[in-house]
């Protein structure tokens, strides 16, 4: 049963997969168009105020699907898995209740540590078995100095507003900040220890694309 | 086989390559200055440098040495040791001296990479390493005493 | 490592009587100077004149510590009571652990033993003795060289003066006449003014190898054909092995033996990481026990049931329930504490050789004579085929002197069974959940306050286990019913109360307990210490003027007390979001006083900023060592104040490692200031009185920032929030 279910609600993301995938390239530019079209609206012609009428309701829908696939990724940006290597000081977080790092782990300029505290000198590249062992992987650190990417304490609607800023992600494009989302080793290795985040790291990728490719809309919380 | 460096020796080792760094230098090589506290990453005391960096070696499995170079406390460097010594000693440092091994080579990286530390910068390298005698300010003061004896 | 092992097993001290500003002691050293000197075969040329001393033709004096090191500056204020009187050259001072030996007891404890803060004080009178003993015979050598009176020779710096013509003889020199002279029955000790090493600041002799990789842990020994073995103990306190297969641990490469002994399964390995896996792999079933529904929440419970039974009264002035009746105000207060590890940074260990004709053991130990026994009656040896080598102690805090011996005891039975050298290794997870901590407590008082606002009466009800009640130390320790170590800082409370009551209800046994840094005090202190002060702040008085005023009598209080209140600049104003918390405790003959500077962060955190500490130990060895020992005390416990909890669940202990038992780290380190009480009182111990009053002085501060009296250890996360 479980697994018959699991198939059908994966085709059904592919589906919504491929949709979205061709609705990508214009993703980005999509909000400025909109706003000029909605600028133009006032002196619009009776036909071209339907057709507007229509794109502003195709428009709302894709904008609401937008922030409800970013409400669910939100979900996961904010689990202890993802969220402890985004905090909001400079001391990375442990644990399912996110609290402070222990031993006074500093981020450092390059996102690895401090002296005698880089991540890696006790996070190896894999997961150490045994009870509150360090989870492991080859790269192990923080978002470096300049770009913090603070998650820590952010509502949807912040969180959302940063994604889109390039000083938050340090990242060039939107396209970048879905290359760290789907093929960061590190992102993915957060979905392989302890408590997993409330999406699997496909189901995540998919909600951070459709909110992208539906116009990467900013919640309005 | 793994190879590995220790304090400048080569040595070909036939033993289990998740078999944590720390094993290997106490029971396989005899190196006895660094110390077992906790076995979990969270006390330092058997903190030694792997190619530069104070790893934990109690965690460590010893295949991510393999081609690399491992120093202990019975290697460290004159330069980076010397005055280290020099200031634990004219502060007294140690009480039961357990995790000072540890606490000495996670002070030469920090003196290493920051030769004129402050207290905040003292705390951001020194507080991965516990002492249970309670010495750390001690430790604090002879890291500024060996900072200025290095100059 | 030479060490003295047939020694003269005469009574060793008798008395001692004041003469003029020396002590004049009738000292009897046992007279084995000429049978070392044919015992001790590869040293020909060296004088010995008693077991303390022995002076090398090469001018190294070695000086026979018979206290164990574990940070508290035993190997170098040892040697200094010693080289004091010997007037040595302190630069040729060496040390060296004892072996076992009667001659070695500890002079209160009536065996080899390290603990009670009491390595300096117990020893100050025979060490002296023993250093100016050799310093006469030396004397008498040259004297006879000279063949002049030895009045008219002098000593200084390692070297025999001749007054008259001003030559000189080193000590070297003198050994080999030195060991012919007899030993003199009484010798005059110095006037303290001419003190020229003791009350020094003299550096330890122990940091270079602690600090280079060099210096021998127990964990570091090292012996031919020496396995490593990890024991499988009981998951419950009690328990038992029902049955165990061995067969996976066996197959793991490296496992040598595993065998059943008293205490577990042991799994020895030509290492520690194979024995670890071994260990994994071992599939045991255990019979629990009686204590495998064991559970925090529940003891809590029946702790406070049994507070409320009569008890054995530990103390009893005036009459607290006629009293009752004057009082303005009245106080309730609960107080909870919990169990406590000692964690030392060592794990324990032993190592352990056991063969047909002999038994040689390395352990850091607090107990050698205790070991010594035990492992002479488990392997059934003569005593003289009996061996114990002291290492040095990566920390003890009590740990390492237990009454059942077990960490010896598995050692030398895992060796016994395999029939080759074997270290027994303790996992930290081992130490965490294996007991002997210090005990849990529940204490309940009421108290009462006059017109005036002092102190009319005082009920105070303990619940406690003990750990001498059924043990040797029986006899030393319970008078009367009541374990003094359960009321000590209690029962024994300084503060004037016309009406007071202690009563002590012992709880039930199980839990392995022992002592820990400061025993009874550690937690007594808490209650008394925070509990005064609310009664101060009842009273609407100042809590240092307070306890001035109820330390009328006591002197030794009353100066510490007042040293710490001008030390800490108490009653002058501090920046904004700080507060300042007093306590004062007398233990282990010393009196210790600190003032805590601690801020709220941010809710649910702390910050202990700064803790000035006053000592009045009595009259001074090394000022630097009671200094260290005291910012060590301030650490440890502030740690149990924080962090420090063993409980259980399904008669699990719930800790684990430094994880969950944490230990305060750089970052949360106060600054601490000490200041010694210049004082020729009574002398007091050091490794332990600065513990018991950090914990209040904290709790005291505390409650100024957020009106919470905190009334259970460790400090919780809702204590740290200012009350609205």
């Amino acid at each position: 049963m479980q697994k018959i279910k699991t198939s059908r609600h994966r085709q059904l993301k592919i589906v919504v997969y491929l949709a979205m995938s061709l609705a990508f390239l214009s993703a980005l530019a999509m909000p400025f168009e909109n706003d000029k079209r909605v600028n133009t609206g006032n002196t619009a012609a009776v036909a071209e105020v339907k057709i507007i009428d229509e794109a502003t309701m195709e428009r709302d829908q894709l904008a609401e699907e937008s922030k409800a696939a970013f409400n669910e990724a939100y979900t996961v940006f904010m689990h202890p898995r993802c969220l402890n290597c985004h905090p909001s000081g400079d001391i990375p977080l442990q644990g399912d209740d996110s609290r402070l790092h222990t031993m006074n782990v500093k981020r450092g300029p390059d996102g690895k540590g401090l002296y005698a505290m880089k991540c890696k000198n006790c996070h190896q590249d894999t997961h150490v078995p045994g009870n509150n062992m360090p989870p492991g992987h080859f790269n192990w650190h923080l978002p470096p100095a300049k770009t913090k990417m603070v998650f820590e304490g952010k509502s949807p609607r912040q969180l959302a507003t940063s994604f889109k800023d390039p000083k938050f992600t340090g990242f060039k494009s939107m396209d970048e900040f879905i290359k760290h989302v789907e093929e960061d080793t590190l992102v993915k290795n957060s979905f392989t220890y302890g408590t997993r985040p409330p999406l699997s790291h496909p189901d995540f990728v998919v909600k951070v694309k459709e909110w992208i490719a539906k116009g990467a809309a900013i919640p309005d919380k | 086989m793994i190879n590995i460096k220790v304090n400048g020796k080569a040595y070909q080792l036939a033993v289990d390559p998740s078999t944590p760094i720390l094993w290997v230098l106490r029971d396989t090589l005899g190196l006895m200055g660094t110390k077992f506290g906790c076995g979990v990453a969270q006390c330092g005391a058997c903190t030694v440098h792997l190619d530069g960096e104070g790893i934990r070696s109690c965690i460590s499995p010893v295949s991510r040495a393999a081609g690399k170079e491992i120093t202990t406390i019975e290697g460290l460097d004159v330069k980076l040791g010397k005055p280290l010594e020099q200031a634990w000693i004219q502060e007294d440092v140690p009480q039961c001296g357990y995790c000072q091994s540890g606490q000495i080579m996670a002070a030469a990286i920090l003196l290493r990479d920051n030769p004129n530390p402050t207290d905040q910068d003292i705390d951001d390298g020194m507080s991965g390493n516990l002492c249970r005698c309670g010495t750390y300010q001690r430790i604090r003061k002879a890291i500024h005493v060996a900072a200025k004896l290095r100059t | 490592m030479k060490e003295i092992n047939h020694i003269n097993r005469r009574q060793f001290i008798k008395t001692g009587s004041a003469v003029g500003g020396g002590l004049l002691l009738s000292f009897y050293l046992p007279a084995f100077g000429k049978a070392i000197k044919t015992a001790v075969n590869n040293a020909p040329a060296s004088f010995i004149p008693n077991a303390f001393i022995r002076i090398g033709a090469d001018d190294i004096i070695t000086i026979i510590c018979n206290h164990s090191e574990m940070g508290q500056g035993a190997y170098t204020s040892v040697p200094m009571m010693v080289a004091e009187e010997l007037d040595a050259d302190w630069s040729k001072i060496r040390f060296e652990s004892a072996p076992v030996d009667p001659v070695y007891n500890h002079l209160g404890f009536g065996m080899q033993a390290t603990g009670g803060s009491s390595s300096t004080l117990s020893e100050y009178d025979r060490l002296r003795n023993a250093g100016a003993t050799a310093r006469a015979m030396l004397i008498a050598a040259a004297a006879q060289t000279w063949k002049v009176d030895p009045s008219a020779c002098k000593t200084e710096n390692g070297k025999v003066i001749n007054k008259v013509s001003g030559k000189s003889l080193l000590y070297s020199e003198l050994v080999e006449k030195a060991s012919l002279i007899n030993a003199p029955k009484l010798v005059q000790l110095k006037d303290p003014k001419d003190f020229n090493i003791i009350g020094k600041p003299i550096k330890r002799l122990d940091t270079p190898e602690k600090i280079n990789g060099t210096g021998i842990f127990g964990l570091d020994v090292k012996v031919a054909g020496l396995l490593t073995a990890l024991i499988a103990r009981p998951p419950v306190f009690g328990g038992k092995v029902k049955s165990f297969n061995a067969d996976k641990a066996k197959a793991i490469p490296g496992v040598k033996h595993v065998v059943e002994i008293e205490r577990g399964i042991a799994v020895v390995a030509d290492g520690f990481w194979p024995a670890k896996l071994g260990r994994e792999a071992l599939e045991i079933v255990w019979d629990e026990g009686a204590l495998k529904d064991l559970d925090s929440i529940t003891q809590r419970k029946q702790y406070a049931a049994l507070a409320k039974e009569p008890g054995v009264s530990a103390r009893k002035e005036g009459d607290v329930a006629a009293s009752m009746a004057g009082a303005v105000k009245k106080i309730d207060a609960t107080y909870e504490l919990p169990y406590l590890a000692h964690a030392p940074m060592e794990p324990l260990n032993c190592v352990a050789d056991v063969k047909v004709d002999s038994c040689e053991i390395w352990v850091g130990t607090q107990f050698q004579t205790m070991e010594f026994m035990n492992a002479v009656q488990i392997t059934g040896l003569k005593p003289e085929q009996v061996k114990v080598h002291t290492t040095l102690l990566g920390g003890g805090f009590g740990r390492r002197g237990v009454l059942d011996c077990h960490f010896v005891r598995e050692a030398v039975q895992v060796s016994k069974a395999i029939n080759a050298p074997v270290k027994v290794i303790w996992t930290r997870e081992d130490d965490i959940q294996g007991g002997y901590y210090r005990p849990a407590a529940h204490h309940v008082i009421n108290a009462g306050i006059d017109a005036s606002g002092m102190p009319l009466f005082w009920q105070q009800q303990i619940v406690c286990q003990s750990f001498a009640v059924g043990t040797v130390m029986e006899a030393m320790m319970v008078k009367d019913g009541v374990d003094s170590t359960a009321v000590e800082g209690a029962a024994d409370m300084a503060y004037n109360v016309p009406n007071l009551k202690v009563n002590w209800n012992m709880a039930p046994g199980g839990v392995p307990t022992l002592w820990w840094r400061s025993v009874g005090h550690s937690g007594n202190a808490f209650v008394t210490e925070t509990f005064i002060d609310a009664l101060a702040h009842a009273a609407g008085k100042d809590p240092y003027q307070y306890r001035l005023a109820l330390l009328e009598k006591h002197l030794r209080h009353k100066r510490v007390l007042v040293m710490a209140a001008e030390k800490s600049n108490w009653g002058k104003p501090l920046p904004a979001g700080r507060a300042r918390g007093i306590a004062i405790h007398e233990s282990f003959g010393s009196y210790v006083a600190h003032v805590a500077e601690v801020s709220i962060p941010k809710p649910g955190t702390i910050k202990v900023h700064k803790v000035v500490s006053v000592i009045d130990c009595g009259p001074v060895v090394n000022p630097e060592t009671i200094r260290a020992q005291i910012e060590g005390c301030v650490v440890f416990g502030l740690t149990a104040a924080l962090y420090g909890e063993i409980s259980f669940e399904k008669g699990r202990v719930k800790q684990r490692n430094f994880y969950d038992y944490k230990i305060l780290r750089m970052n949360e380190m106060p600054q601490v200031e000490v200041h010694i009480v210049p004082s020729t009182e009574k002398m007091g111990g050091v490794g332990e009185p600065g513990v018991p009053p950090v914990a209040p002085a904290v709790a005291n501060a505390l409650f100024l920032l957020t009106g919470r009296r905190i009334r259970k250890l460790p400090f919780a996360k809702e204590d740290l929030v200012k009350k609205v």
